[in-house]
This record gives structure tokens, C-alpha cells and sequence, in this order.
């Protein structure tokens, strides 16, 4: 009959009438009357809360024109006060590379202060106690604060940009210490080398390129963040940029932001071009 | 000479890993652990340099207790104790060099360390290390740039240039095949007895023990079930180590394999890593 004989039967052949045995994937909340009862609650929330903020498409038509007329105040652009631009800009430009220098530096001990793997339980606590202060406020609030403590300009922007920057790398760099290969530790603590050698040896070589890239991104927030906390007075282009809208000179307004734009746009392409570069 | 009392470790999670282990090791044996997983035998390898902490019983190297010390003299002690792992641990992103040379830590001053500047003394130590395990001219690839192999010779360069007393040695084959294993084994071995070094070597692999082993210690279940000669090793030993099975291929095998491979694996080994330089 057939060159081919058949493969040998499985112990129940498939394809055997149904049993009534069924399967399903169990649910993700398993109790069907909680799972559904979950989804109608939050169902009645959005409705409720789209309520309370006044979703008014009347009011939203009616405002369209307005920001048509804006728009068209802003051309074209006025680079006429170029030099103060220019200084805005340059003050801007400086906070950020200062503020990303000194909180880079700073963020390093805290980093490994507060990674569970490396640091005392004690300084650990303290240390992510600072990350999670300084990463709950905005950095316009701590630019609220510090012009309030220090007064007008670029030394409270720099003050708040230090303390943002901390607060970011320093937790990202602690997390990424928290991953590292503990093998590569333990081997050279098997060598008899001490707590800072092991950090030298075992640690940094391994966190190097995730702190290069971390130093680079944050570069990039901080000119940007430079740029929105000049607006409550510390220092560089904001502080221009706001009063020009107070003063209706849309069409200055629009020079800075271009200028803002350009500047992010190449700060952007020039982190993306650093990170590829680190492995 | 190492000596180990009544060594026993409880884990936090209440699992007995060790249940009283004594031995005595001297001279430049090498003692090869053989047990199933979860014998315990990376627990009592680690329990001698306290990378991992013993509950209860003693250590003592050259006469030095190692259990009672604190940090600063156990930091101390281990530099005279080279350690070789199964992962390799190599620090991945630092030079072949710098690896080696991370194995004087202990000696060299924080200063030292951070400039790279170890004295000329282990710098001649390390090339001659890197000579000796056929890593002629590798000292400036990156560790992760390496096969298998040849981060072990690197890891067992690490672990000689630290002059040590004794080499802890855990599992240092299971990540590589078979060829592989062999020649590392052979090293480990060798260089064993030129510097007159003992060496306590963890391994799976019943039929390598048997080929280099001067002695071979059965664990099973946190307890030690055997300590003999390797040719002592028989169907009825393996089964109070392992559990019943059909041993006989296995003891078999070794007994070929000791016959056959021992003069031509040194000379490959160079000769190997050579090759994938190419």
C-alpha cells in the first residue's frame, strides 16, 4: 500500500471526540463579579471627572479664533534684540552645562549611597530620602523657593538644576548599580579588596556607559528646564520670554522660542549621537 | 594547609546547606567536591573565604582561623586564597590586564588602583601569568571580547597572581564544552603543582574529577558521604552520592579518558586561544 508507515499512535490520539473538558486563561482578578464590579467603578470615575473639569467644546470653538490672532501676532519673528536674546540664551546655555557638571559629579555618591547592594542600611535610607525629596517637587517650585531664598538670577537656576539633576541621576545611576552582575563583585572581593577598590573594580566599570548616557540626557532636560524656570526669575532666556508676552511683543516671543527650539533640537541630536558612540 | 571544623551553614530561609563538614587539606592535592545540585558544594567552597558567612564551626589557614576574623583581617586573608568561578566573573568592560591585575588589590593602594599603576613586580607577574595560560599578546582585548575559554585562563590568571596559599575553585568547567573543560581542568591541575599549591575544585562532572583528582570528597545533602582516592570511586560510592543509578558507564569512561588525553592537551591549549585571534 503506502511506501510511508504511519507514525506511531500517541497514547490518546488527537482528534478524539470532545470530552466536555474545557480550558480558559484564567483571569487577571479571578472573582468575575470584582473584575466587572473594577471596570464599572472606574467607568463612573471618568464620567465624574470629566464633569468636574468642564469639558466645554462650546468654550473651546469660542477660543479658537483668539489663538488664531495670536498665532498670526507672533510673524514674523522680531530677532531685532538680538543681543538680548543673546545673553538670555548664552546665560540659559551656561546654567545648564554648570548646573549638569556639578549635579553629575554630586549624584555619583549618592548614587551608590542609595543602591541596596553596595551601601549601609542606614546611609541608604538617607540617600534615597534625598532622591525622593528632590524628585517630588517640579523644578519650578524648587526655582520658586531658591529665588525666594537667594534672590533673582542664574545662581538660584543653578542652585535648582544642581538639586533636579541629583535627584535624576542619581536615582536611574542607583537602580542601574542595583542590576549590575554580582559575580564580578564577589570576584574581586574574593581577592581581599576593600569596599572602595570593589566600587573602582566591580561597580564603575559596569554603571560607566549607563552614567555617560544619564550625564548627557540630563544636559538636555537642563537646557530645557533653563529655559521654563527663567520664568519665575532664575535667570537666563525665560525671564525674557515671559515678559514678552506680558508686554504682548508676540512676534520677540516667537524669536526666542525658535532660538529655544533650535537649541534643544541640537542638544537632542547631539545626546542621541553620544549615546550610540558608548557601549 | 587548610583545616575545616564541623562546618555547618543555615540560609535565612531555614535551609540546612551544611550539616557539620570536617576536612583537612595539605600539601599541593587536588581535592575535587563532587555532589548532586543543591549539595551544598558552592556553600562549603564559599564558607572558606566567607563569601558566603558559615552558622557554625571553624576555619583555619595556615593556622589562622578565618571564621573569627573581622572585616579588615578577613579582607587580609583572602588575598591569600585565589578564588576561580564558574561564570569566569571577569570584570566584563575592563582590559584582560586590568583583570589579571585585579587580583593584587589587596596589595596596592587605593591610589594605585584608580591610576593603574601596579608595581612592576606584578606587571611581570601578570604577563608571565598571561604567557603561561596562552594568552600571549591578549592583554589589552576587553574581557567580553574573549570565548568561554579563554576568560577562564584569564580568571585563573586572576587567581595566581595573587600568590595564594590555596585556589578555591567552583565549578570551573560548566559553562564550556567538553574539549574546553578538559584543558582548563588540565591547567588548573598543572599549575597546581608548580607553585605548590592545593586546591579544592567543585565540579558536576564525575569522570573529569576522576582524570585529575590526587582526592575526591562526595557531598550530599550538606554532608560529607566519601573522602578517598579516585580510584576508590566506585558504583557504590556514587550512589550514596548521587542517589541510585546505573553507574558503570560512568566510571568506565573515566578510566579511558584518563588514559588517553594526557600529553597532547598542553600543547593545544596555546595553540587554541592562538587561533581565535585570527
Amino acid at each position: 500500500m503506502s511506501a510511508a508507515p504511519p507514525p506511531a499512535p500517541l497514547p490518546v490520539p488527537l482528534g478524539t471526540p470532545a470530552t466536555g473538558r474545557t480550558w480558559r486563561k484564567p483571569g487577571f482578578v479571578e472573582n468575575a463579579w470584582l473584575r466587572w464590579g473594577i471596570l464599572l467603578v472606574l467607568a463612573a470615575y471618568l464620567i465624574y471627572a470629566s464633569a468636574a473639569v468642564d469639558l466645554n467644546v462650546a468654550r473651546m470653538l469660542r477660543g479658537l479664533p483668539r489663538a488664531r490672532d495670536f498665532l498670526l501676532q507672533m510673524f514674523p519673528p522680531d530677532f531685532s534684540r538680538w543681543d538680548l536674546l543673546y545673553t538670555g540664551v548664552l546665560e540659559s546655555l551656561q546654567m545648564a552645562v554648570f548646573s549638569t557638571a556639578i549635579g553629575s559629579v554630586l549624584s555619583i555618591p549618592i548614587a551608590i549611597g542609595a543602591a541596596t547592594n553596595v551601601a549601609p542600611r542606614p546611609i541608604y535610607l538617607l540617600c534615597r530620602g534625598w532622591i525622593s525629596i528632590s524628585r517630588t517637587f517640579p523644578e519650578v517650585i524648587i526655582a520658586i523657593f531658591f529665588v525666594k531664598a537667594f534672590g533673582f538670577g542664574p545662581f538660584s537656576g543653578v542652585l535648582t538644576l544642581i538639586v533636579a539633576s541629583t535627584g535624576f541621576v542619581g536615582k536611574m545611576l542607583a537602580e542601574d548599580i542595583e542590576d549590575i552582575d554580582n559575580g564580578q563583585v564577589e570576584a574581586i572581593e574574593a581577592t581581599g579588596a576593600g569596599w572602595s577598590k570593589m566600587l573602582l573594580y566591580a561597580v564603575f566599570p559596569q554603571v560607566m556607559p549607563r552614567l555617560v548616557g544619564l550625564v548627557v540626557y540630563r544636559l538636555d532636560i537642563n537646557l530645557r528646564e533653563s529655559t521654563i524656570i527663567g520664568i519665575v526669575g532664575a535667570g537666563g532666556i525665560g525671564g525674557a520670554l515671559f515678559n514678552s508676552f506680558l508686554r504682548y511683543e508676540y512676534d520677540f516671543s516667537l524669536a526666542i522660542l525658535l532660538v529655544i527650539i533650535a537649541l534643544v533640537l541640537v542638544a537632542e541630536w547631539a545626546s542621541g549621537v553620544i549615546r550610540e558612540r558608548i557601549t | 594547609m587548610l583545616r575545616v571544623e564541623n562546618l555547618v551553614k543555615v540560609y535565612p530561609s531555614g535551609k540546612t546547606a551544611l550539616h557539620g563538614c570536617t576536612l583537612r587539606l595539605d600539601g599541593s592535592d587536588v581535592l575535587f567536591v563532587i555532589g548532586p545540585s543543591g549539595s551544598g558544594k558552592s556553600t562549603f567552597i564559599r564558607c572558606i573565604n566567607r563569601l558566603v558567612e558559615p552558622t557554625e564551626g571553624q576555619v583555619f589557614l595556615d593556622g589562622v582561623e578565618l571564621t573569627g576574623l573581622k572585616r579588615a583581617g578577613l579582607r587580609r586573608q583572602r588575598r591569600f586564597m585565589g578564588m576561580i568561578f564558574q561564570e569566569y566573573n571577569l570584570v566584563e568592560r575592563l582590559t584582560v590586564m586590568e583583570n589579571v591585575l585585579s587580583g593584587r588589590l589587596g596589595y596596592v593602594s587605593f591610589t594605585q588602583a584608580i591610576l593603574r599603576r601596579f608595581p612592576q613586580r606584578d606587571i611581570d607577574d601578570a604577563f608571565q601569568l598571561l604567557d603561561r595560560v596562552g594568552l600571549t599578546g591578549y592583554e589589552n582585548h576587553r574581557a567580553d571580547a574573549l570565548s568561554g575559554g579563554q576568560r577562564q585562563r584569564v580568571g585563573i590568571a586572576r587567581a595566581l597572581i595573587q600568590h595564594p596559599k590555596i585556589l578555591l575553585v567552583d565549578e570551573p568547567t560548566s559553562s564550556l564544552d567538553p574539549k574546553t573543560s578538559r584543558s582548563i581542568m588540565r591547567l588548573i591541575a598543572e599549575l597546581s603543582k608548580e607553585h605548590q599549591l592545593p586546591a579544592i575544585i567543585n565540579i558536576h562532572d564525575v569522570s573529569l574529577a576522576q582524570a585529575f583528582a590526587d582526592r575526591i570528597v562526595g557531598l550530599a545533602d550538606g554532608r560529607i558521604v566519601f573522602d578517598g582516592d579516585p580510584d576508590k570511586v566506585n558504583a557504590a560510592t556514587l550512589s550514596a552520592i548521587y542517589g541510585e543509578e546505573d553507574w558503570s558507564k560512568t566510571i568506565a569512561h573515566a578510566d579511558e579518558d584518563n588514559g588517553n588525553n594526557n600529553d597532547n592537551e598542553a600543547a593545544t591549549a596555546p595553540a587554541d586561544a592562538a587561533g581565535v585571534a585570527g
